[in-house]
């Protein structure tokens, strides 16, 4: 048992299952990431831990405690709102100590947890001022400010970074990750930028259609996708994916692909793959943007680069890289060439493979395989 | 030459503008023009309003007509003049505001953000209300009323106005809630505040535009009813726009329209002093309403 237990809970609005069955357990002091595209059921999730929403079956306990019919007050939470839900009438301080005011904390208190924490989050210059007095970044200080005060069990954000822009979005990433690393408290985050998911967490619960697709530490979901969503969700820019079909040469299992001129390259999988048994299987192959370098480029540890000569279509410089496009199995594939690489688009140009890191799924089920 | 020009420009621009503005007078005088009569002859004696002087200024001022209509005059059986009406005026209107507007604010709090199964059909009800013709509910009002034991009293006025004032302040509260955002109301739940404590320490700091406007609406409908008025009040509980008709409509003796004059300015002043008071607020806190603020 968890710090968090999340146990087969589940949400249904009338005939509607926006949350099919969950189970996700955290421990203490881990900052877990709810990460997925708009209408996939993070914030519902997130919501139901609060509060906010009814579960409709199953449980949901903090520190062992069945949260059921538990009022949000009395869960011991805080949360951060995406649009900071600043109290527009109390200025910064009030704002702050309003959670404590309202359990019942004497106003010496009150005072002092509201100037440490304000201290910590160098917003004390700020506490009378009004919300609507305050930069995009200030306030986002003074929502989790709001937060800290309460010193509660658990932290729940909601999109916290949203609203900021994306330089600011970043640097308070940097921010969250510090209070985090110092305070080692338990969160849990909810956001739809998977950067942002694999920059913050120890673990992510990457959610689709009402279903929690993968759950795991960020080099798992990242290296070791459980299905075509989550490789292709998480990554920028995202995992390569494209059909091919596995043969068996010189005992060794091999994905065949076709390429743009007709012609089939052979790719054997790494050592120790599982892949022999699926002799003549159609596969969907998935290699992330940096498994496909140019030949100088290619990750010298690995022991399965192999060479795939192919027409370049587009090469897009992004200054400390390149990006260039070709076509695998008919669908195109971007490639993460080291910026000073001499390539043109129409040129006919060897591309190097890392196949350690080539994950193969089942076109049908969409699931990983071997 | 090019001077010429441009000081053609600003002649023919000033000519506009004179015309705009003497037009604008000329309305403005229009209107004003019955306040006008109203206070100059409040202002002298009956003789000089029976010698034709209507637009004419006092040649002799006095303030007896004023006198006479707050302390005096003949209104029904006693010599009491409109005081003691003005009074029930007050104790009717500032009860009924204040209790109309404090559950229109609590009304339109549940219905925006604590929301429930029908709420939809609850306002439509509501709202249906407002447009019900006064007439239609008189004889079932003093039914009611008659039932309640507060038939002919103060209370009962106060409570025909408050069923009818709900209606549309919960219009105006729901309406300006509806804009405010949710996010706040479950930061407060989570901060531990409960049902009253979000409305008294979260809604109602940010009602003040839309209070306004309630307040202005409720305080002129209600102290301008004659219907009502007219209709579920006896003689000690009489507001002030039925005494001012009782006042004009004696029939002893002279018209003193010095003194109904005098009678009629006192039965407008408040919701004039109202509007000057928060007029300001109402045209914004309209806006707020209805566009998002």
């Amino acid at each position: 048992m968890g710090f968090l237990d999340i146990n087969n809970a589940t949400k249904s609005y009338g005939s509607v299952k926006v949350l099919h069955e969950t189970d996700i357990s955290i421990e203490e002091g881990e900052f877990l990431v709810l990460v997925g595209p708009s209408g996939c059921g993070k914030s519902t999730l997130l919501n139901m831990i609060a509060g906010l929403e009814d579960i409709t079956s199953g449980d949901i306990a903090i520190k062992g405690r069945s949260m059921n019919g538990v009022r949000p007050a009395d869960r011991n939470i805080a949360m951060v709102f995406q649009s900071y839900a600043l109290y527009p009438n109390m200025n910064v301080g009030q704002n702050m100590a309003f959670g404590l005011e309202m359990h019942g904390v004497a106003k010496s208190e009150r005072d002092k947890a509201v100037s440490d924490v304000a201290d910590l989050l160098q917003i004390s210059h700020l506490l009378d001022r009004k919300p609507g007095q305050l930069s995009g970044g200030q306030r986002q200080r003074v929502a989790m400010g709001r937060a800290l005060v309460r010193n509660p069990d658990v932290f729940l954000f909601d999109e916290p970074l949203s609203n900021l822009d994306a330089k600011l979005r970043v640097d308070m990433r940097t921010e969250i990750k510090k209070l985090h690393q110092k305070l080692g408290t338990t969160i849990v985050y909810v956001t739809h930028d998977q950067i942002e998911a694999l920059t913050l967490s120890t673990r992510i619960a990457v959610m689709f259609g009402g279903h929690v697709q993968q759950l795991g530490t960020p080099k798992e979901i990242y290296d070791n996708p459980a299905n075509i969503f989550v490789a292709g969700f998480m990554g920028s820019p995202s995992m390569n994916l494209f059909p091919a079909t596995i043969g068996v040469e010189n005992d060794g299992a091999v994905a065949r692909i076709s390429l743009a001129d007709g012609t089939i390259a052979s790719l054997p999988f790494a050592p120790g793959n599982q892949m022999a048994g699926h002799d003549g299987k159609k596969i969907i192959l998935g290699i992330r943007p940096e498994a496909i370098t140019d030949e100088d480029g290619a990750d010298r540890k690995s022991h399965a680069i192999h060479r795939i000569e192919a027409r370049v279509e587009v090469t897009e410089p992004a200054g400390s890289d390149t990006f260039v496009v070709s076509q695998f199995g008919g669908k195109e594939v971007t490639g993460r060439f080291r910026a000073d690489v001499d390539v043109y688009a129409g040129d006919i140009f060897p591309f190097a493979i890392n196949m350690e890191k080539a994950v193969a799924f089942d076109p049908k089920s969409e699931m990983r395989i071997g | 030459m090019a001077t010429n020009a441009s000081s053609n420009v600003i002649r023919t621009g000033a000519g506009a503008r004179f015309v705009i503005y003497a037009i604008l007078i000329l309305f403005c005088l229009y209107y004003l023009l019955p306040l006008y009569v109203m206070v100059v002859n409040s202002l002298k004696p009956l003789d000089e309003i029976r010698s034709g002087g209507m637009m004419a200024l006092p040649s002799q001022w006095t303030i007896a007509p004023w006198q006479s209509a707050w302390s005096t005059a003949q209104i029904g059986v006693d010599a009491t003049g409109l005081r003691p009406y003005f009074l029930n005026s007050i104790l009717m209107v500032v009860p009924a505001v204040a209790i109309s507007t404090v559950l229109g604010a609590l009304n339109g709090y549940v219905l925006t953000k604590w929301r429930f199964r029908g709420d939809t059909i609850v306002f439509g009800l509501l709202l249906f209300g407002c447009f019900i013709p006064f007439q239609m509910v008189l004889i079932p009002m003093a039914r009611m009323l008659g039932l309640m034991g507060i038939a002919g009293t103060v209370p009962g006025l106060i409570f025909v106005h408050l069923v009818y004032g709900i209606g549309f302040s919960t219009l105006y509260f729901r309406n300006y809630y509806q804009q405010f955002p949710t996010e706040l109301v479950r930061a407060a739940m989570i901060d531990g505040a409960g049902f009253f404590m979000i409305f008294r320490r979260i809604m109602l700091p940010s009602s003040g535009p839309i209070a306004v406007v309630c307040i202005i609406w409720q305080f002129t409908n209600i102290w301008n009813d004659f219907l009502f008025g007219a209709s579920f009040s006896d003689f000690d509980s009489q507001p002030m726009t039925v005494a001012l008709n009782n006042l004009v409509q004696s029939s002893t003796g002279v018209k003193e329209y010095n003194v109904h004059f005098a009678g009629a300015i006192m039965a407008a002043l408040p919701t004039l002093l109202v509007y000057i008071v928060a007029g300001r607020y109402f045209v914004r806190g309209l806006m707020a309403g209805s566009v998002k603020g």
